[in-house]
């Protein structure tokens, strides 16, 4: 559902733009939930993984609830039992807690007492709480349920209700530890907006600013080291914005103690800190590298071309996504590479390029090679003795993300804006590296797994690509060039680096002679899927050799689209103009460059035979016309804008 | 904004507030007719109307809505 327009609100925040969007088919596969027995755990967790609103949380945590009590089996969601105690109305919020528990892998049982009964539960030793001997117990009080009163610059009063504050807390605390024993989760004070001097509420002492100020202080120390837990409700207000966080109307009608368009991001953040407390945090960050870690593509653009450097707008969005790796790993996370390159060209910016933040030694396991990335993410876990569940997947490209969620629903795969100023906030909204505590040896843990990462060869690949790519719902349109085109075809001609069969550069006249020429057969390729319109993404161009021959003078493809099988699908549609020319063999040509090792294999994986081989690593390929039959790909072919021989003639003769 | 097309927009909202298929809409129903159209459920109804139809309601609008037609009557009003 869209925000509202009359409250718009920080989009990342309110509606976990992290996520993916919640699919068309949720109300049926919840229903289908909601009718099974078994074990349902996986299916739920994969429901709470995209970006639900309140209604969709509610009627999920009804499923989860209906399930445990048919006795069904939550695994592999591991249980926890939460008891909150509220001054305000939580049965809003409860149900989406538990919704957003099953999206960390928790199974969350709520105990609930009564509303306003902070107190009484904590200290009766046979409470309603204390006798259901929860795991944890968080107190979700807001300012308004502690003892604050204003002593206007009065430094000793304001002191003693901090410490009152204080106390009344650590009596909750001990009150729990002597009846129940569980860990506690304090929240920090989100300050309401209305100040009372404007600034100098701040500064000047017995304020409720400068009290709730102390208090946060004074929580956070007392926490500390106690095996306790703080939830930093106060830095979660303020990071949304204190006026969109208190919504005074909707607590005067239903003591709900936030903007209710939070809820789904305050249970989200409960549910991280619960399945920290569980270890389930993740360990690893994979990092894709081209328009990830740099702005631009390696292998296209060149050393020089990639941004990545102080005082380019673009380039200063990218190195603060390395700032952010570099700090990740400095408190323990593991760092990891997987992009579709040549690994020498994709270490090359690592190793030269002197604004690069990130260097070799930062990272545990780099896997540049042109398999899925799937199976490179499954190869990073294994050389790092992790399961897929430690791991984060950071990836610019739609395609990627979906192909990793859907072949490995484990790992944790942040949605990414258009924008890559960004990204390193979208990544940290996301919350997947939630700690509850700080060891020393969290210091020398990124080192450790970096140690025994064993370099390993991909064997196996990950199964089910070819069902992913089928559900992308792909077009390709063939047409020959033409004045629309013309700019993009020049440009791709003279940037391509990495698929491109001979590398020949040319201008715009001398594309416009090919275009104009009826003995040229040319080709401009375009790609839509479900994420989107790639645009144009391959070129060809074929001259006449001799007689009855093909010369495939240009081959050149955008590595965005590798892997989607686009060149077995620029030969059928070359096949088809040749049968129609009266052609009966295609030439091919592979001109050696230090960028185009990708493609050295492009003609005989193709069903080109090889006929010539130079010792500059020049080989020479062919194919009869006749029956060659290479294998189609799943997608919507679209072939427009070819005269036939007979227009052709009737045009140029 | 056409009243029928109000209805049918609330038959949706209903839908998934309620979590239930066969609820009816007409002017005249109320919360005694619907399981589970208890205060909290209210208020979750209020929100999701206001975020559907992009409005805000006052609390005392809110206070006074006795049944549907009047939620219609206050939409209609508004947006």
């Amino acid at each position: 559902m869209e925000a509202c327009d009359n409250f718009p609100m920080n989009p990342l925040y309110a509606e976990l733009q992290w996520l993916p969007r919640t699919p068309e088919d949720f109300s049926a596969r919840l229903k289908i939930l909601g009718n099974s027995t078994g074990c349902l755990g996986r299916e739920i967790q994969a429901l709470a993984l995209h970006a639900l609103d309140l209604n969709q949380l509610t009627k999920l945590a009804k499923v989860i609830g209906k399930a445990r009590l048919n006795g069904g089996a939550l695994d592999p969601l591991v249980p926890f039992r939460l008891a909150v105690l509220s001054n305000s109305t939580i049965d809003l919020i409860v149900p989406a807690m538990v919704a957003s528990a099953a999206r960390h892998g928790i199974a969350l049982d709520v105990i609930q007492p009564s509303y306003d009964q902070v107190a009484q539960e904590a200290l009766t030793p046979d409470s309603q709480v204390n006798s259901s001997k929860p795991d944890a117990v968080l107190f979700a009080l807001d300012y308004r349920a502690l003892p604050f009163k204003l002593s206007l610059g009065d430094a000793e009063s304001s002191s003693a209700t901090i410490q009152g504050v204080i106390g009344y807390l650590q009596t909750l605390r001990y009150g729990i530890k002597t009846n129940s024993n569980a860990v506690c989760i304090f929240q920090t004070i989100a300050a309401p907006v209305e100040s009372l001097f404007g600034s100098l509420d701040r500064a000047l002492p017995g304020t409720l600013r400068a009290m709730i100020d102390g208090v946060n202080r004074e929580m956070a120390e007392f926490v500390a080291g106690s095996g306790d837990v703080l939830f930093d409700v106060a830095s979660l207000a303020e990071t949304v914005g204190l006026a969109d966080w208190h919504d005074p109307q909707i607590w005067n009608m239903a003591k709900v103690p936030f903007s209710d368009q939070l809820i789904p991001l305050y249970a989200d953040h409960v549910a991280r800190t619960v399945a920290a407390m569980r270890g389930k945090s993740r360990k690893a960050l994979v990092l894709d590298l081209d328009n990830t870690v740099w702005g631009g593509v390696i292998g296209d653009d060149g050393l020089d071309g990639i941004k990545v450097a102080q005082g380019d707008a673009v380039g200063e969005a990218h190195l603060a996504i390395q700032r952010l790796a570099l700090d990740l790993r400095q408190r323990g996370i593991v760092l990891a590479v997987s992009s579709k390159n040549t690994d020498e060209v994709a270490r090359e910016p690592f190793q030269k390029h002197p604004e690069m933040l990130l260097k070799l030694e930062h990272i545990a396991v780099f896997q540049a090679n042109w398999n899925d990335k799937a199976t490179n993410i499954q190869a990073i876990a294994e050389e790092l003795s992790l399961g897929a569940d430690a791991m984060v997947f950071l990836d610019d490209n739609p395609v990627e993300r979906g192909l990793v969620r859907k072949l490995l629903p484990q790992v944790a795969v942040p949605e990414l804006p258009d924008e890559p100023a960004y990204y390193a906030r979208t990544l940290v909204a996301g919350g997947y590296f939630e700690a509850v505590a700080f060891a020393n040896e969290d210091l020398k843990r990124a080192d450790f797994y970096q140690d025994n990462a064993r370099r390993t060869n991909l064997q196996k690949t990950v199964g089910g690509v070819d069902a992913y790519l089928a559900s992308l719902d792909m077009t390709i349109t063939f047409q020959p060039f033409d004045a629309t085109g013309r700019a993009r075809i020049v440009q791709l001609i003279n940037k391509s680096n990495q698929y491109n069969l001979t590398t020949r550069r040319y201008t715009d006249p001398e594309v416009t002679e090919a275009e104009s020429d009826p003995t040229v057969f040319t080709l401009q390729v375009r790609l839509a899927d479900i994420f989107g319109d790639n645009g144009m993404i391959s070129v060809a161009i074929c001259r006449p050799g001799q007689t009855g021959e093909w010369e495939i003078d240009t081959w050149l493809m955008s590595c965005r689209v590798l892997g989607r099988k686009v060149e077995n699908m620029v030969l059928r549609e070359t096949l088809k103009h040749a049968r129609e020319a009266g052609i009966h063999k295609l030439i091919g040509t592979y001109l050696p460059t230090e960028r185009n090792k990708l493609v050295v294999d492009h003609y005989a994986k193709l069903g080109f035979t090889r006929v010539a081989e130079e010792e500059s690593g020049l080989t020479r390929w062919e194919l009869v016309v006749g029956d060659a039959d290479p294998e189609i790909a799943p997608m919507n072919v679209v072939s427009q804008g070819f005269v036939t021989d007979r227009e052709k003639s009737f045009v140029w003769t | 904004m056409d009243e029928s097309l109000i209805y049918t927009r609330l038959g949706e909202i209903f839908q998934d507030v309620f979590d239930e298929e066969s609820i009816k809409m007409t002017s005249g129903l109320s919360a005694k007719d619907v399981e589970g159209w208890d205060s909290l459920t209210h208020i979750r109804l209020i929100l999701t109307v206001e975020k559907a139809f992009k409005i805000k309601f006052s609390t005392s609008e809110i206070a006074r809505l006795q049944n549907v037609g009047d939620l219609v009557s206050l939409i209609q009003a508004r947006a």
